[in-house]
């Protein structure tokens, strides 16, 4: 390179990393911005009774945070927002460690029936939110949620067996784009 | 001790246990007039806590005061700008 070039070079290198100054400016104002709405998405798989619970708790509280929550229901997580199966979610006897009997005999008949039961009065004694009171509030306090279009077909639900305001026929695609915003981001 | 505040309204959580106390403390203060002052009465032990944090990092709510009594919370809560 020639040297009486260089100068010249130099000055229109200047006015070009000025303008990229700005531009960056500007996109970091912006951001910052954004950045004060913390964002969380969920992603619920599960449809027993004690998993539908931390999805909806974690949802509603952190909307009273204000932060921007949208929860995505797939699997078994729909029935969760199924108006009627919601209402019937069952905890299973088979399998929990926690249950203070074998699976031989938690595979009895009624078991699970049993254990639901006695879940339901622990949470009725307790003072813990239903499912029904924690959907309603997560809606009203304007948590998406979202039904996994493609569940929604393999299980035969349709938009209307679901509760009003939940955003049906959502693809992994939507999903994915708020989970890539998100600050948070679960699956249970 | 003596509350130098006036309250403006009350919000009655007890025996609802966690998420509630938070969930309709929001919800309550959403409803009020700026500078209203809401007094939280709640059984939960982890309200304390919760509500502490929650006025923490949530804008327009400011905590004034918490107080334990015996199986009785009660917190404080302004409408900030």
């Amino acid at each position: 390179m020639s040297t009486d070039t260089q100068p010249s070079a130099q000055s229109v290198d200047l006015a070009d990393l000025q303008q990229q100054v700005e531009s960056l400016r500007s996109d970091l104002a912006d951001l910052e911005e954004q950045d004060e709405t913390k964002r969380m998405t969920i992603i619920a798989t599960k449809g027993s009774l004690d998993m539908a619970y931390p999805p909806l708790i974690l949802a509603s509280t952190a909307a009273a945070f204000d932060w921007d929550v949208t929860v995505f229901h797939t699997f078994w997580g729909l029935d969760i927002l199924h108006e009627e199966k919601s209402k019937k979610l069952k905890l299973s006897a088979v399998g929990n460690p926690s249950m203070p009997m074998p699976n031989a005999l938690a595979a009895v008949p009624g078991m699970d029936a049993l254990a639901t039961r006695m879940l339901a009065r622990k949470i009725d004694e307790n003072g813990t939110a239903s499912i029904q009171e924690l959907l309603d509030l997560s809606l009203e306090s304007g948590v998406e949620l979202q039904a996994c279009g493609m569940t929604m077909d393999l299980m035969g639900y349709d938009a209307e067996d679901l509760y009003d305001g939940v955003t049906t026929h959502v693809g992994a695609a939507t999903a994915l784009q708020h989970m890539a915003d998100a600050d948070i981001q679960l699956l249970v | 001790m003596s509350t130098e505040f006036e309250i403006t309204d009350t919000l009655d959580v007890t025996g609802l246990n966690c998420p509630m106390p938070v969930v309709k403390t929001k919800q309550t203060v959403d409803g009020l007039a700026q500078n209203a002052i809401l007094e939280v009465v709640a059984s939960d032990p982890g309200s304390i806590p919760d509500i502490d944090g929650w006025a923490q990092s949530t804008a327009g709510v400011e905590l004034l005061d918490q107080i334990e009594g015996d199986d009785v919370y009660k917190h404080y809560v302004r409408k900030a700008e």
